[in-house]
């Protein structure tokens, strides 16, 4: 691990330890709110907030912690988070946590943030954490992005509620359906290891 | 009535895995075999009944009355990491054979996001005592019924010419998908 440069601990975030397409973690929001672009980027920067802070904390006090009750404490800690960011988006952007609904309070469980603390921050220095988290949070916000603007571009025809598609076009429902995000995450799923596949062979 | 429509809501219409999208790691997980996933499936169902008696009571009897709404993620993700554990504990003192089938799926339900999202769900839309029991329930039988049905299908993917790529969780989505396209013709039942 100590052998990685800051630039790869980056890195290793957005594509080889890409959290939802190679380590299949944090799936529930990633399939619930990317039926529009703007839900799924406000999920994706919450997420964001609550992982690099979650990972500030739990790296500056892990001498602190006893090991019996750890994932305990990562739990308070990450909760404390989840709550100031609910309350912050019920504060000030009501509509969109109205949309949210209760996927907010839901990053509590999020494996991505639980999975990097232990894996992680319990075991390198603050500065090493953030730049890992920041890594993390971008291959989140990543997915969610391509996601959610394939869903919503053929779902409703329009991009970040603007409309893009002419008037030919007829909206496929299914993608606005909880069964597009399915199929839609799974086609993704296998172009992610096609990619992978033809790469390694390509070196 | 009122009660019947939220079993049938729960356990087909707005399905926990298939419309809310919650346990989806162990619905992805556990769904190899039928055997494994019907034992995850009555593990949840389990928990899920007695999150819901737990979480209406914390949020009804303390969190409202004193104002402490605020408090709700906490308190739920607290009460139920140590309820499992207990529950755990418990069960294998009181029954081992019912320890042997449920034991190991236990623990892994802590971190499931549909326990969770049973709690909150059930504060979002403030029902009664008797609402929120029969709510988590239905939900449990909701969560066994996918899985177990998308572990019948799994079985039989094995045997299929399935491309590379999308083995495992590829192609595991995609069938999800389908079926909750299915699913969502249970919708017409409720209006």
């Amino acid at each position: 691990m100590a052998t990685k440069s800051i630039g790869q601990e980056y890195l290793k975030g957005l594509w080889d330890e890409n959290p939802v397409f190679r380590q299949l973690l944090g799936m529930c929001p990633t399939l619930a709110v990317t039926g529009t672009v703007i839900t799924g980027m406000a999920m994706a920067l919450a997420t964001t907030f609550v992982l690099i802070f979650s990972s500030l904390v739990v790296s500056s006090i892990k001498k602190l912690i006893p090991s019996q009750v750890r994932i305990a404490t990562y739990i308070v800690v990450i909760a404390s988070f989840v709550t100031i960011a609910d309350q912050f988006l019920k504060a000030y952007f009501y509509s969109i946590s109205e949309a949210l609904g209760p996927y907010v309070p839901l990053i509590v469980v999020n494996c991505i943030i639980l999975g990097r603390q232990e894996a992680f921050s319990s075991k390198n220095s603050v500065g090493r954490s953030l730049i890992d988290a920041l890594g993390m949070s971008s291959g989140f916000v990543l997915a969610l992005f391509v996601l959610s603007a394939i869903r919503e571009l053929l779902g409703a025809g329009t991009f970040l509620g603007y409309q893009v598609m002419g008037p030919w076009f007829k909206p496929w429902i299914i993608m606005i359906l909880p069964a597009g995000a399915f199929i839609t995450l799974g086609v993704l799923l296998g172009i992610a290891l096609l990619i992978e596949s033809k790469t390694k062979r390509s070196q | 009535m009122e009660l019947a429509a939220i079993f049938i809501s729960a356990v087909l219409v707005q399905n926990f895995v298939l419309y809310y999208f919650l346990g989806i790691c162990p619905f992805l997980g556990v769904s190899k075999k039928i055997d494994s996933a019907f034992s995850m499936g009555l593990a949840v169902t389990f928990v899920m009944s007695i999150t819901a008696v737990v979480s209406w009571l914390i949020n009804n009897l303390i969190l409202i009355p004193f104002g402490l709404d605020y408090l709700q993620i906490v308190s739920f993700i607290l009460v139920i990491a140590s309820l499992v554990q207990l529950v755990e504990m418990f069960i294998r003192k009181i029954s081992p054979p019912l320890y042997q089938a449920l034991g190991i799926y236990l623990p892994l339900i802590t971190t499931n996001c549909a326990i969770m999202g049973l709690a909150l769900i059930a504060a979002l839309n403030e029902y009664s005592f008797v609402e929120a029991v029969i709510f988590g329930f239905s939900s449990g039988i909701g969560f066994t019924l996918a899985i177990v049905l998308i572990a019948g299908i799994r079985e039989q993917l094995d045997l299929a010419d399935v491309p590379e790529p999308l083995k495992g969780a590829g192609i595991a989505l995609i069938v999800a998908g389908i079926m909750a396209l299915a699913f969502n013709g249970f919708i017409g039942m409720l209006t």
